[in-house]
């Protein structure tokens, strides 16, 4: 276990190591670089000073070069400054972050209640008329577009009914935490109707086989209620490959935040990916982006130790 | 009558391999979601092709703005209305159409048959080759996809050796999106067919080809490939679904098929606004994306269920 541990920290250190140069590399072929953007807004800027400027920041260097130097600062704690923000890069992160924490957990958590409850009853009666609705339900969920769906949602309770706020975090002069949590109702509600569908179709799958294994027809043999069947036996054996494949899609999860908090004007860690890459702020996009394929991989390596920890059959090697 | 006449047709024969798919389209015809689909996307797919003909008979386009006439409700001239720039609605969601459903056939073709060769390569061989496929694989699965797109979808082509007018042209913005999504999108599509590859390489068959003497590129083509086709049609179906999704989100936020040439995707642009001063507008590409997702979906189940016969259901 603890080699496996161990060994599994490594794989992600080094998948990280090589996100960073691929993001590294991405992120200096966008367009421009900081002195031309800088050069843009000072008027009488020479050729020759803005060698001199390039020269200074290390922009002439070979691209392993930078990268070594930027990595050995990164190493250091010192992701650079923001050029919007006119802030250390994780100054701006760290609120943002906090910001994509509420509305990914609260999304994630109402979806994996949601999800367990249709998976469920889906589940009892393969094919019949509820199992019917629900699966549509399901599928609508994972073919819908994300962004639609908050325009939908804007459509329908912002703009028709004006029970809810459009977009932003809260009103001016009010910011307390009712005026701020009614803010996110309609992110969080896009982002769980965007996840319950998948997540659905894989706890009735995992239902369906649990129900059909042995020790179920044991427990029914041996004359359990059937609730007791069903909650106790078979939902907690078909629980852990649901969690497990509910954590590995955090990707997908953070893909749909990114969506929800352009759409609502959250300023979240994907809204400011998202800004960044618009308004060339390397430094901050460059870090973003780390952040969040490094909180991804946590999340993954997370679901494989829960899975080996849940279920006694398997074992970690 | 001769023996010959009366003796079924041999395995292998071509009346064989047609009953098999005689018999997964029978078993296909019995989903009715699946039957559906496939009507809804005949008719979507007829939609999207008449676009051409029905602007001539219009006497429209799609590109014709006219800033006097934004935003003007359904007529007999412009049956949907106009949109922001005064462009016929309709003949912007046929043409947009085309290139959404393009975008998600190539864009699966080409990141589906590298997948395929590199789950065909990793399970064909095994070892050492296998793991570093699959560590790959693993790594690119990991990755939150959606702000990788977008920074690739940022790139600027002209740092990449593109000349200015390359980099900037209505077609290089369609292969663009193209391309980047299928760099990013054949992970799945490469796992299948790893394990489908594993649990056939060591069957007789395969083993008997091999005691002949034939090359590991025949076994792979003449052998497994054919074996496993099956699932692999149903990723690839239930990929295009995918690819259409990222299309227009990419497109939406202005990193994918670029304006004036419209798709669902980028007819969303300016979605803010749509929502107050005409919501119809908001609502149509939208609804259309989401129809061929879920028409694709089903299929895909419904493959499932006519390719697999132990799915009882």
């Amino acid at each position: 276990m603890t080699a496996y541990l161990v060994w599994r920290l490594i794989q992600t250190a080094v998948v990280l190591l090589v996100m960073s140069f691929v993001i590294y590399g991405l992120i200096g072929l966008m367009p421009g670089d900081p002195v031309d953007i800088m050069a843009a807004s000072i008027p009488g800027m020479t050729p020759e000073v803005m060698a001199n400027l390039k020269a200074i920041y290390g922009l002439d260097q070979p691209l392993m070069t930078r990268y070594a130097r930027w990595l050995m600062a990164a190493l250091g704690g010192d992701f650079g400054y923001s050029r919007t923000h006119s802030l250390p890069v994780l100054q701006v992160l760290a609120p943002a972050l906090l910001q994509t924490c509420k509305l990914m957990v609260a999304s994630f958590v109402l979806s994996v209640i949601l999800s367990m409850a249709l998976g469920l009853i889906s589940a009892l009666r393969p094919g019949g008329w509820v199992d019917s609705i629900i699966s549509l339900f399901a599928f609508a969920g994972i073919s819908v577009p994300v962004f639609w769906l908050a325009l939908i949602l804007i459509l329908a309770f912002a703009v028709g009914l004006q029970w809810l706020p459009a977009s932003g975090m809260g009103r001016v002069g009010d910011y307390g935490f009712w005026d701020q949590t009614r803010h996110l109702v309609l992110p969080v509600l896009t982002l769980t109707l965007a996840n319950t569908g998948q997540f659905t179709r894989y706890v009735r799958a995992a239902m369906i086989e649990t129900l059909q294994m042995d020790f179920v027809r044991t427990a029914r043999a041996k004359g359990a209620a059937p609730s007791r069947v069903v909650f106790v036996h078979a939902l907690r054996n078909a629980m852990v490959p649901v969690v497990t494949i509910m954590a590995l899609s955090f990707g997908t999860l953070f893909s749909g935040a990114l969506v929800t908090e352009t759409m609502f004007a959250q300023m979240g860690m994907g809204k400011m990916i998202y800004d960044s890459i618009l308004s060339n702020d390397f430094n901050l996009a460059l870090t973003g982006l780390l952040f969040a394929t490094l909180v991804t991989l946590i999340a993954n390596f997370a679901a494989d130790i829960a899975y080996a920890l849940l279920d006694p059959r398997i074992t970690l090697q | 009558m001769s023996l010959a006449e009366k003796a079924p047709p041999l395995a292998g024969g071509r009346a064989a391999s047609d009953s098999i798919w005689a018999l997964r389209w029978k078993r296909f015809r019995q989903h009715r979601g699946g039957v559906a689909s496939l009507v809804v996307l005949a008719l979507l797919a007829a939609f999207c092709l008449a676009a051409g003909p029905l602007e001539t008979l219009r006497g429209v386009d799609a590109v014709q703005t006219d800033l006097f006439k934004r935003y003007e409700p359904p007529s007999a001239e412009h049956w949907l209305g106009t949109d922001d720039a005064g462009r016929d609605e309709l003949a912007r969601l046929m043409r947009g159409g085309q290139i959404s459903l393009l975008v998600g056939l190539l864009a699966t073709v080409i990141g589906g048959v590298f997948g395929v060769t590199l789950g065909l390569l990793a399970g064909y061989f095994g070892g050492r080759l296998d793991s570093a496929l699959m560590r790959f694989t693993d790594g690119m699965i990991a990755l939150p996809l959606l702000p990788l797109l977008i920074v690739l979808g940022a790139i600027d082509l002209t740092k990449l050796g593109f000349s200015p007018d390359t980099a900037h042209s209505p077609s290089m913005s369609f292969w663009r999106i193209i391309v980047i999504i299928a760099l990013v999108d054949w992970t799945a599509i490469a796992r299948l067919v790893r394990a489908s590859t594993l649990s056939v390489k060591e069957r007789e068959f395969v083993l008997a080809s091999r005691a002949g003497g034939a090359g590991h590129l025949h076994i792979m083509a003449a052998h497994i490939l054919p074996n496993i086709i099956t699932p692999i049609i149903v990723a690839f179906t239930l990929t295009v679904g995918r690819v259409i999704l990222f299309e227009s989100v990419l497109s939406f936020l202005g990193f994918g098929v670029t304006p004036p040439t419209p798709s669902w995707g980028n007819m969303l642009n300016n979605a803010q606004e749509l929502v107050t001063v005409a919501p119809a507008l908001a609502i149509y590409p939208g609804l259309l994306i989401f129809i061929t997702v879920i028409a694709v979906n089903f299929l895909g189940d419904a493959m499932q269920h006519a390719f697999d016969p132990r799915s009882e259901e």
